[in-house]
């Protein structure tokens, strides 16, 4: 399935037109207040935009505004909990993603109140890839992490795009991490978005 | 037995008023700011009530339908009015008053129509000597109940954007994400009504049992009454705070399920 992104307008920048295909990451940084959020929020159809993004050549208001938001997934910088206990918010999960990301089944019976804020983003990037979306959009996915998780959260993340097969979105400020894990790096500069050399 | 009833003199009258004029005195002292409120409330409850006599004299000498139906108007249009400004964080634009007073025309005009005719049996059926106070009665009550649920709403929707969107992230649509806020203020906007039926003659004896006793009726005969508009405010209350907040919660999202705070006055 790819992901068409024609003439996206939001916040303040320019058009925005990319296109992705099946098993695709692209990575994106930028200074803070650039926009790189509300790109993501828009693509998720979160905000009021303009343009039009499509997926499998559907445009996105083809499709239910929930399925929309199930296929194309965004895994916020801060997930949130709303229930009482972990198990609560998943009807699904992944085995063995859990284990390597530090958790064994015990987890679901964890009081949300009492994750730390690492617990909380493996957490909550096992429950995004749990509804099975055929793009991912990842804003700083690592952010709070211990180095030993980061690399298990690349491996994941790419094990997943190959197999399901899926397009990758990813926002991070650690340009490292966007030579590894991208295929092509962008950069949101002067209200523009700009493909910078890979290093 | 009715002519029992003891006539207030504006001596009685004044008597009373010296004792709010106390409170609002205290409260100077106090500097908590409540004077001016109390006072105005005070003036306000005095003008209304007296206009209100004066409108209710001409209306019950006419039992004009065409009259009582713009008393009644006049009425939902305050109530209406009252339920929004008591909202911190209302919808802006003519929304926010639509929400309040549309939910109070269904139910209390629905309730207090079914009531008059089914129940009452008055010939004409719209006779205002029962037709004004019953309406006015479910109108309080029923607007306590949708400001509270209607304020709960946006006030916790307002708080709550990020595990909203956090829902609406995972794919669901936006009465899942909306649910347990709307669960809440539902609940929050039938809680007043629920203690009145629960405690009603063990605590207090209402308001209007109370006038009908003062005037002479039997109490058993006042009771029955009491019960009939006590069950018909409670389903005003319910059913008007679910309408209004089901509305409400829809409008704070679009069509593609985004949720719209912008729709709220900051």
């Amino acid at each position: 399935m790819t992901f068409e992104i024609e003439n996206l307008v939001f916040h303040n920048l320019n058009p925005v037109s990319l296109h992705l295909p099946e098993s695709f990451c692209i990575g994106l940084f930028g200074s803070s207040g650039a926009g790189k959020t509300l790109f993501l929020r828009a693509l998720a159809d979160l905000d009021p935009h303009g343009g039009s993004v499509s997926l499998d050549e559907k445009p996105a208001n083809d499709y239910k505004p929930h399925d929309w938001r199930k296929k194309v997934g965004l895994l916020p910088s801060e997930s949130q909990w709303w229930f009482d206990t972990v198990g609560e918010h998943f009807h699904d999960c992944d085995g063995d993603a859990l284990g390597r990301l530090g958790f064994d089944n015990d987890v679901m019976r964890w009081q949300v109140s009492r994750l730390s804020s690492g617990e909380k983003q493996r957490l909550g990037l096992l429950r995004l890839l749990a509804n099975l979306p055929a793009v991912l959009l990842l804003d700083e996915p690592t952010a709070n992490l211990d180095p030993r998780f980061v690399g298990e959260v690349e491996a994941i993340l790419d094990r997943y795009k190959k197999q399901r097969p899926a397009s990758l979105i990813w926002v991070s400020h650690d340009r490292g991490q966007l030579e590894r894990v991208a295929d092509r790096i962008f950069e949101i500069r002067d209200q523009h978005l700009l493909e910078v050399n890979r290093g | 037995m009715a002519s029992e009833i003891i006539a207030l003199s504006p001596l009685d009258l004044a008597l009373a008023a010296i004792l709010l004029v106390l409170l609002a005195a205290l409260t100077i002292l106090l500097h908590l700011g409540l004077w001016k409120q109390i006072i105005v409330a005070g003036l306000r409850t005095t003008a209304q009530l007296f206009l209100i006599g004066f409108v209710l004299k001409w209306i019950f000498a006419r039992s004009d339908f065409i009259f009582i139906t713009a008393l009644a108007l006049v009425m939902l249009l305050a109530a209406g009015r009252e339920a929004a400004l008591r909202q911190k964080r209302r919808f802006v634009g003519i929304w926010g008053f639509s929400f309040g007073a549309v939910a109070m025309f269904l139910s209390s005009f629905t309730i207090t129509f079914l009531a008059l005719v089914f129940v009452i049996h008055n010939e004409p059926w719209y006779l205002p000597q029962y037709a004004i106070p019953i309406l006015g009665m479910m109108l309080g009550n029923t607007m306590n109940g949708v400001a509270i649920g209607l304020d709960r709403l946006t006030t916790i929707a307002w708080q709550g954007r990020a595990v909203i969107e956090g829902r609406l992230m995972l794919g669901q649509t936006w009465s899942q994400a909306i649910g347990d806020i709307r669960k809440d203020s539902i609940r929050s906007a039938l809680i007043p009504i629920i203690n009145a039926m629960s405690i009603a003659g063990l605590v207090s004896l209402p308001g209007m049992m109370t006038g009908q006793i003062l005037a002479g009726n039997p109490p058993l005969e006042a009771v029955k009454y009491q019960i009939l508009i006590m069950f018909m405010i409670a389903s005003g209350t319910g059913f008007g705070s679910l309408a209004a907040v089901y509305f409400a919660s829809r409008r704070l999202f679009d069509e593609r399920h985004r949720l719209r705070l912008d729709r709220l006055r900051k």
